[in-house]
């Protein structure tokens, strides 16, 4: 497991370079290691954009699938309405919208918890076809 | 060298040619940005090729400085060329939803030089053909 911080913009480089190296030790091909590396990059940018800080915490995942997990946690604003958030082209500043979307397409599995004002979680999974 | 992000910017007679070799942090990228359209006003460059094949990855950010330079280039009067690109980038941008609308990319430098060429030849004999045919309709004009 590894965990990075996000508590400044600098950050954002290092949870994505931090998951590509997690992917590339794990397999994972070079298409793959830049998909992941650029949903985290989107998702770290979220937490440093929208709630300052938090944390992305990257995993190794064996069953029912092999492959990687990274969360992102955050205390921040929270998502009011997630359905909306998801849809492409839709964004709450001057982004262009192909944050959640876009990371979403570029994984196996995304989920996303989140409460206004408690905060957000975002699960992505990547698998490792065999 | 010029510029002060800390990614250098050449002059090579018309054009400025930039090569990112580095994991750009966004504030490095909103810096490059600056950096490039102040050297075109500067030095009146009439290309410019970034070099991108060091990226090794393109997020929505990344995507919409190098596609908000371009714009901003072309008012300009400034043509910009994307060099480089790796295919996963590539492939990851489209599945992103990034188009990179309008910017024009080249496989490598010597392609995108040709290109930037080929555009500039192209945009100086646009004018000549307007400015005779503004010219025809003066003749026109003044024979009535």
């Amino acid at each position: 497991m590894r965990l990075v911080q996000i508590r400044e913009e600098q950050d954002i480089v290092r949870a994505r370079t931090t998951a590509k190296e997690a992917a590339c030790e794990l397999g994972f091909g070079l298409v793959d290691q830049t998909r992941i590396s650029t949903a985290v990059s989107e998702l770290a940018r979220n937490i440093f954009l929208y709630a300052g800080e938090g944390d992305a915490r990257i995993e190794e995942l064996e069953n029912p699938h092999a492959g990687l997990r990274i969360t992102f946690t955050d205390k921040g604003p929270g998502i009011e309405d997630v359905e909306l958030a998801m849809k492409d082209g839709w964004s709450s500043s001057k982004s262009m919208g192909k944050g959640l979307p876009g990371a979403k397409r570029l994984c196996d599995r995304m989920e996303i918890y989140s409460k206004p004002a408690q905060g957000t979680t975002v699960i992505i999974e990547k698998w490792l076809l065999q | 060298m010029l510029g002060i992000s800390s990614i250098p910017i050449l002059k090579l007679r018309d054009f400025l040619i930039v090569s990112i070799q580095i994991d750009l942090h966004d504030r490095m990228a909103e810096q490059l940005q600056q950096d490039i359209l102040e050297q075109i006003s500067q030095t009146q460059a009439k290309g410019v090729l970034i070099d991108i094949s060091a990226l090794e990855m393109v997020d929505s950010f990344i995507g919409r400085i190098l596609a908000d330079t371009a714009r901003m280039a072309s008012t300009l009067d400034s043509e910009i060329v994307i060099v480089g690109m790796q295919p996963a980038v590539a492939i990851t941008l489209i599945e992103l939803g990034l188009s990179l609308g309008g910017v024009r990319t080249a496989l490598n430098l010597d392609e995108g030089y040709e290109l930037l060429q080929q555009t500039l030849e192209e945009k100086a004999s646009e004018e000549q053909t307007s400015g005779e045919a503004l010219a025809e309709e003066a003749d026109e004009a003044g024979s009535d």
